[in-house]
């Protein structure tokens, strides 16, 4: 559920910039030298928020955190994929290699 | 500086400078039995929270493909230590049962790990059984917003077990973060390289080696260990030891990401593995003390006898073999040791034993279908190829038929003396003591007669 402000008391996830890029370690590489450090952490609400605007949450220990508020009811994203090609064949072929001679089955 | 060491020290709890001896040895033995818990004391935690004693399960079918593959007297028993079986579905519920039960003895009111792996799961499903407060952070995200699948499934699952989670960006400043947070909060740091982390191992190495014994009449020939920090290694091989295994050889493996750099926002999201590789394994290597604490407990060079690397495509392969011919489907990355234990099976004989040393659970974001739809995502080319193909970051092949399954070989000779320069550093070999020699010899699992060839070596050769 994306929408574009959270209530109070609802869960939602904050951004917040650790440390700007001119902050960063020495010797990181330039790509990731070039952007922020930033974390993500998940809270209930503290008062209506609207997405793109500073906010405060509490998170599931009772902590107080603030940051950029980026989503509402955050969905983790991770799921199973699509199928893949490349892995559909290798069952039936490693069977038929295991069926000997003898016509045993696997 | 002075701040980071006190900060850790209060969080860890332990006086390093206290096993320093010598100009650059330390007593390893004594930093381990600082844990307080002798092998029984470790079962008995563990048990208390559902934690060890996994199922071994002989992996026949596999077996069987080996020995087709292999020349005739050829083609071990493959066995496989079933670790998805522990709450969280992970051996790291081992480590977290000893760092959690011990941070709560200790009276402190909550743990903080900081790990983007199966690490941070079991810490908070063990902080959530002993009743502490959890906060796990992760490196998660590239600067374009994308969640690695694997870790984002790891951060829910923390959550999941009641725990706060920090999502950070690509970047080595976890550790400074980890730090800021210990200091605001006075938690627990449940670090990985912390003498428990290892002693809670201790218990797999030794279930294995003496169920071997009493299902096969005969110690294990080879355990072959995922390997990226140390510990795991480290642990297993302590415990195979324990139980008496002096004869089993020990094989380190990881799956072979060079070439791509782990601190780079480009990069990040383009390895399908985020444990257990190269970019860890390597560097840990030589180097143990690199970590969170000023003497890393985990020694993986005392124990290795063989070092070993697979490539991403020959994992998913046989990540797909074992739900297909064995009927358990586990994830990827607790299959690196399965894809090389395949490969050693077959140049050992018949009547050996070879035991894979875990597994992990699967599930969202971790099963091949969820990595490899994500790699080809971000443009990674995925084919049936022979795996010296496999470029990381570009190219996954996976392999044609099981012939094709192969392991790198790593010459340890050259990671002992890579070791040993790093170790001595500019002190000549002179300057040594025998206390020094004896140490170093320990580490490297070599004669000391050897070592001071090597520093020799080292010594005559052009410094840059």
């Amino acid at each position: 559920m994306d929408r574009d402000g959270g209530r109070p008391g609802e869960w939602v996830e904050v951004r917040i910039v650790l440390l700007e890029p001119g902050e960063r370690a020495p010797s990181l590489p330039d790509d990731t030298a070039r952007t922020p450090l930033e974390a993500r952490v998940h809270g209930f609400l503290e008062r209506h928020a609207n997405v793109g605007e500073v906010a405060a949450v509490t998170t599931v220990l009772g902590r107080r955190v603030a940051g950029t508020l980026v989503r509402v009811q955050p969905a983790p994203g991770h799921s199973f994929g699509r199928p893949v090609p490349e892995l559909l064949a290798i069952g039936s072929e490693l069977r038929a290699r295991l069926r000997g001679s003898d016509g045993a089955d696997v | 500086m002075g701040r980071r060491a006190a900060i850790i020290e209060r969080a860890v709890g332990l006086d390093y400078g206290a096993f320093e001896h010598g100009r650059l040895a330390f007593d390893y033995e004594a930093l381990i039995a600082t844990a307080g818990y002798d092998l029984d004391e470790v079962r008995s935690i563990q048990r208390e929270v559902g934690v060890g004693d996994t199922p071994l399960l002989e992996l026949r079918n596999l077996t069987r493909l080996a020995r087709r593959l292999a020349p005739p007297g050829k083609g071990a028993r493959i066995f496989l230590k079933d670790e998805a079986a522990n709450p969280s579905g992970s051996f790291k519920a081992r480590r977290a049962a000893l760092a959690i039960h011990e941070a709560k003895r200790r009276g402190y009111r909550g743990v903080i790990a900081a790990t983007s792996g199966n690490y941070g799961a079991a810490v908070a499903s063990q902080a959530a059984i002993r009743g502490l407060d959890c906060i796990i952070l992760q490196e998660v995200f590239d600067s374009a917003g994308r969640g690695q699948p694997e870790i984002l499934e790891k951060g829910r699952a923390c959550e999941a077990y009641g725990a706060e989670v920090w999502q950070l960006t690509v970047g080595p400043e976890l550790f400074w973060a980890l730090l800021l947070l210990l200091e605001e909060t006075g938690y627990f740091s449940a670090s990985l390289y912390t003498p428990h982390a290892v002693v809670g191992i201790e218990t797999l190495g030794w279930e294995v080696g003496t169920e071997v014994r009493e299902r096969c009449g005969r110690a294990p020939d080879a355990v072959v260990i995922t390997h990226a920090g140390g510990g795991n290694v480290t642990g297993t091989a302590r415990g195979l030891l324990e139980a008496g295994c002096d004869e089993t050889q020990i094989v380190g493996v990881s799956v072979d990401l060079r070439g791509l750099r782990m601190d780079s926002d480009h990069d990040f999201n383009r390895k399908s593995f985020t444990t257990g590789h190269t970019g860890f394994g390597v560097p840990f290597l030589a180097n143990p003390d690199r970590v969170d604490v000023p003497r890393n407990a985990a020694r993986p060079l005392r124990y290795l006898d063989r070092y070993v690397t697979v490539t991403q495509g020959e994992v998913f392969y046989m990540t797909e073999a074992l739900a297909q011919l064995e009927g358990l489907e586990r994830g990827p990355a607790g299959n690196t040791s399965l894809a090389a234990a395949f490969v050693l099976a077959q140049e050992a004989d018949a009547d050996q034993i070879v035991v894979v040393q875990e597994t992990e659970y699967t599930g969202a974001g971790k099963h091949p279908t969820a990595q490899l739809t994500f790699a080809r995502e971000l443009g990674v080319e995925i084919r049936r190829a022979h795996p010296r193909e496999n470029v990381p970051g570009a190219v996954i092949a996976i392999p044609r038929s099981p012939e094709e399954i192969g392991v790198e070989n790593w010459d340890l000779d050259d990671v002992r003396r890579s070791f040993l320069r790093r170790a001595a550093g500019d002190a000549p070999l002179a300057s040594l003591a025998k206390e020094d020699l004896d140490f170093l010899a320990t580490e490297v699992k070599a004669p000391v007669g050897t070592v001071k060839r090597w520093l020799e070596d080292a010594d005559r050769a052009p410094h840059f």
